[in-house]
């Protein structure tokens, strides 16, 4: 028999082992990252957590009782891991965007920081794992007693409290030196990590070690071991179907939501990849915890007295086949298994007492909140260390005041569907952006009762005698374990039914009747999308944070170094010199997440408002904004359809005064050039006229001089024929002659009348087209044909002057081509030739004042035609273009 | 020597009046019916009195003054300016350049004949 003293020895040693690695691990991060400690493997023989002292002694107590149930504890987390691990995935990357420190700090921050909702994930929490770590100090003690043959009664002797108490110190020494170093929670807490993942390899392959040794050292072999199996007990015991949904469900809930799993899961993953590897990785790890545990139960059912606990089968068969160093190992197991749990369930609930309870009590108290000046890291240490001690006090209270009661599985199940109660609020708040607050706090509230009733109060105890058969005064509907008569069932089952379809019930009604404040809507877009987001979370905006003011607040929290560094490299980020950058909303809400790993969230959020001066933000503000913001944008589009209008309007006016301003210039060198085509015959009619006034002239002058004065009146009555014509074809008021005649005729006409001299312009015309009948004004176009004729006869400068004249018709149209040989005129001259008053030559000779082409043009374009300049066709070209029949 | 005018005009009908009109009075002179190479004239023929018309093939009679009286020889040469658009801002614009007199047709032949004599007696003065 191992002596008491060995024991202790070992125990102490191991115990050493672990604080060295611990200490190794912790020296280690603090130089800078290290891929050891960084691992994935690390991460998952971390969350080997889940397997305590319960599994490790228990599921083989389980087994031995009923069979294949222990299963099923392997089996939700191993569905979680392979089949959900993009639920964790969203989990880790949330806990790293929020700088969520805790369960009750996801679901507080979730449902828009609340502190109420804080305190009551905590309260769930500290219930659910209280008898839990006491579950933890019983199996250890019980262990040790095995050793040291202390009767194992009821209640225990006093050696055994002390054992359990010693071991509470112990736990609680380690767990605030190792757990405590850091005030910032998620910051994480490596050397516990370390020492986890060490542990976890001990009980591994302690249970492995006792496992093969029972198979091959005590049934001799695998065949032999399943023949044992199909012998005992237990290869009869029928499955449940409701109890293994139930244990499934619970595990399932448990890996996420245990404040330990939690720890290790989500506020200690360095690497969101990790969980890639931990997905496989632990299934397996449970897998090989799970191997040995029937062939355990069996075999112990088979060697072990009538009688003996089960539930340390894995202990009390080596001892009693003699193999003291296996029961030593076996030994070791279970402590690691038990103090591995204990230790990150207390920094859990530690941090979650400290941060939702103790502080913000603190703060409350003291005058002056949040910017009272002073370093508040001692005290926010102290308060996680007191709480460290505190929950260790609880758990060893609670294992003093039913120690022995139960079964380990059984508080093992009653912890598991405490916690389980966070379900409806954690799922629904990561995949349903609408579940509230209210509904958050009404399903826990509602859970967390209903299960405090029909499993936590029956499973200890507390209920007097006959309220189970009876229900509370006789009310048999009220029967905690067969609520409003449903009965015959599993209470736990039972329990789980209840507690988790009204809570879940709950939380959606309520969610669904309630209206989330601005802050919970952020928060939930902001998880339900984490994926879809960047780097901020929600940003506080507005307000008059002073950044003095929220440094100083931030050097008590984060350490004066830290917090300097953090403001300047914001400041430096913001362009600006120094310690102080803007308070913008991306810093406070930056600032808010820093000081959320401290305190958590909503305890950070409330320390910032205060100290930037806006309590929070509420419906009405958002509303006033969102309508704000509606009628800036009616508003605005309003205000650009109207400037669009004006600018349509301004434009139109642009034009029409460009072309008004066009028209006064057009008008004023119009009167201008009528002035001077009025002006020069004048003055040759007021000058000869005065000469042969004044007499004295011989005949010949005075012959000469008169017929001056008449051809210039009539070059004047022309010119006013010209005007008067080219007003009322400008105007429109022209009434047309129309009648039909042959181009042919027309042409003749026109040609005599262009008067023609000998040895001067040549007409040559083709008869073929010209015999083309035209319905149309013919004497205006007789005009027109005139016109270009005379043209071609005073502006063609060649030796043998040459008029072409083609016709041709297309389409309804016919085109009259009249082609000099001369120079022809030059582009920029052929925009301008159709202007009043241009004679390209200069010529004041040419008898007209430069109006031909302008009335012609006019005239072709009242019978519904054009008559344009032809480049390139050697000479000045001239095209008449109009309808055979004018309409 | 007798006293010579340089009339630049394009009118056929005008310059036969006036011709008549200075040469009756014992003036020599004599015709440039281009714009273009005027000023050139001007320093050629050495005019005692200029008659400018404004509308002048090849180049405007402004230009033409401009040049004149930027150039040494013709910066005091009498220049009576004539032209068949009666505004303003012409008249202005020609004083602006220097002209000696602005001048609009129709004129009357006394006028024409008085004014050009008048020239012509300030300039011998003043030389």
């Amino acid at each position: 028999m191992v002596s008491f003293n060995v024991l202790v020895t070992v125990a102490i040693i191991y115990t050493m082992v672990l604080f060295s690695v611990a200490f190794y691990a912790d020296r280690r991060a603090m130089r800078g990252p290290s891929r050891f400690l960084r691992s994935p493997w690390t991460y998952t023989l971390s969350l080997s957590v889940y397997c305590t002292a319960w599994t490790f002694y228990g599921a083989v107590g389980n087994a031995a009782r009923s069979g294949l149930e222990y299963l099923t504890i392997y089996l939700g987390p191993t569905v979680v891991f392979l089949a959900w691990w993009w639920l964790l995935r969203k989990l880790v990357r949330i806990g790293k965007a929020e700088r969520i420190t805790s369960i009750a700090d996801m679901i507080s921050s979730r449902y828009g920081k609340s502190p109420a909702l804080a305190v009551i994930v905590t309260v769930l929490s500290i219930a659910g794992t209280t008898p839990y770590i006491a579950l933890q100090l019983q199996s250890v003690t019980l262990s040790v007693a095995v050793f040291a043959d202390f009767p194992t009664g009821v209640s225990g002797g006093s050696d055994l409290n002390a054992t359990a108490f010693w071991l509470s110190v112990g736990l609680a020494l380690f767990t605030i030196f190792f757990g405590t170093r850091n005030l910032d929670a998620n910051e994480r807490h490596h050397g516990v990590v370390t020492a986890i993942a060490l542990e976890a390899i001990v009980k591994l392959v302690a249970l492995v070690a006792v496992g093969i040794f029972v198979v091959w050292g005590v049934s001799g072999g695998v065949l032999d071991t399943m023949r044992v199996i199909e012998a005992s007990p237990v290869a009869r015991w029928q499955p449940s179907p409701s109890r293994w949904t139930s244990m499934i469900f619970l595990s399932m809930a448990a890996v996420i939501c245990l404040p330990r799993m939690f720890q290790v899961l989500v506020v200690e993953n360095s690497d969101e990849r990790h969980l890639r590897t931990a997905s496989w990785a632990f299934p397996a790890y449970l897998m090989a915890m799970s191997l040995f545990v029937l062939p355990i139960a069996v075999v112990g059912l088979a060697v072990m007295p009538d009688g003996a606990n089960p539930d340390l089968f894995v202990l009390t068969l080596p001892l009693e086949l003699g193999q003291e160093g296996l029961a030593l190992l076996a030994f070791l197991g279970g402590f690691s298994s038990a103090t591995s749990m204990v230790i990150v369930a207390s920094i859990a609930l530690a941090t979650m007492v400290s941060n939702h309870i103790v502080v913000p009590i603190w703060l409350n108290t003291r005058a002056g909140g949040a910017s009272m000046s002073g370093d508040m890291r001692h005290v926010v240490l102290l308060s996680r260390r007191l709480s460290i001690v505190a929950v260790l006090g609880l758990g060893y209270t609670y294992y003093r005041t039913t120690g022995g009661t139960g079964a380990l599985s059984a508080i093992g199940l009653v912890s598991f569907a405490g916690v389980a109660q966070v379900v409806p609020a954690l799922l629904g708040g990561l995949f349903w952006r609408g579940g509230t607050r209210r509904g958050a706090i009404a399903g826990l509230v509602v859970g967390f009762g209903l299960w405090i009733y029909t499993l936590f109060m029956p499973a200890i105890g507390v209920f007097p005698a006959g309220m189970l058969d009876s229900g509370p005064l006789g009310i048999a509907a009220l029967r905690p374990q067969a609520l409003l008569g449903v009965q015959g069932m599993d209470p736990l089952v039972h329990s789980i039914l209840w507690s988790i379809s009204l809570n879940t019930l709950a939380f959606v009604m309520v969610s669904l009747v309630s209206f989330p404040t601005p802050m919970e809507r952020l928060q939930g877009a902001s998880f339900v999308n984490v994926f879809e987001r960047g780097d901020g979370a929600v940003s506080t905006a507005g307000g008059q944070a002073e950044a003095e003011d929220l440094l100083v607040m931030a050097q008590r929290l984060l350490g004066a170094r830290e917090a300097q560094t953090l403001f300047q490299r914001e400041a430096t980020r913001q362009g600006k010199a120094g310690y102080l950058p803007d308070p913008t909303p991306d810093f406070i809400s930056l600032l808010e997440r820093e000081l959320a790993g401290s305190v958590g969230s909503a305890t950070a959020h409330a320390m910032i408002a205060q100290i930037n001066g806006q309590a929070s933000i509420t419906v009405r503000d958002l509303l006033a904004v969102a309508d704000e913001s509606a009628q800036m944008l009616e508003y605005s589009s309003k205000l650009e359809t109207q400037s669009r209008e004006l600018e349509q309007i301004a434009r139109k006016l642009r034009e029409a005064n460009a072309k008004l301003t066009a028209l006064s210039v057009q008008k004023d060198a119009f009167l201008s050039q009528v002035s001077h085509e009025l002006r020069t015959p004048m003055t040759s009619i007021r000058s000869f006229s005065e000469f042969l006034k004044e007499g004295g002239l011989d005949a010949q002058a005075r012959s000469r001089y008169a017929g001056i004065i008449h051809e210039e009146s009539i070059r004047l009555t022309r010119l006013l024929d010209d005007l008067l014509d080219l007003s009322v074809l400008e105007n429109g008021q022209v009434v047309l002659n129309v009648q039909t005649a042959r181009i042919s005729d027309l042409l003749d006409r026109a040609v005599a009348s262009a008067g023609l001299a000998d040895g001067g312009l040549e007409v040559v015309r083709q008869s073929e087209g010209e015999g083309i009948y035209l319905k149309t004004d013919t004497d205006r176009l007789s005009q027109v044909f005139i016109n270009l004729i005379s043209n071609a006869q005073k502006y063609c400068v060649s030796d043998a002057p040459k008029l072409r004249i083609n016709v041709s018709q297309s389409k309804g149209y016919v085109d009259i081509d009249f082609v000099d040989n001369g120079l022809g005129i030059s582009p920029d001259d052929a925009t301008v030739v159709f202007e009043k008053f241009v004679r390209l030559t200069d010529q004041a000779s040419a008898g007209s004042a430069g109006l031909g082409l302008a009335i012609s043009r006019e005239i072709v374009h009242r019978l519904g035609g054009s008559l344009d300049y032809v480049p390139g066709q050697g000479g000045a070209a001239f095209r008449v273009h109009i309808p055979l029949t004018n309409v | 020597m007798s006293k010579s005018v340089l009339l630049v005009e394009d009118e056929p009908n005008i310059i036969e009046a006036i011709s008549f009109l200075l040469e009756r009075d014992g003036w020599t002179v004599r015709i440039h019916a281009e714009g273009a190479d005027a000023v050139e004239a001007v320093a050629r023929v050495s005019p005692d009195v200029v008659i400018l018309d404004v509308m002048l093939p090849g180049r405007s009679g402004f230009d033409i003054l401009r040049d004149l009286r930027n150039q040494s020889g013709t910066r005091d040469l009498p220049i009576l300016m004539l032209t068949a658009r009666g505004q303003t801002k012409d008249r202005e614009l020609a004083e602006s350049y220097g002209v000696s007199h602005f001048m609009t047709k129709p004129f009357s032949n006394e006028e024409m004949l008085g004014k050009v004599r008048e020239l012509y007696a300030a300039s011998a003065v003043k030389s």
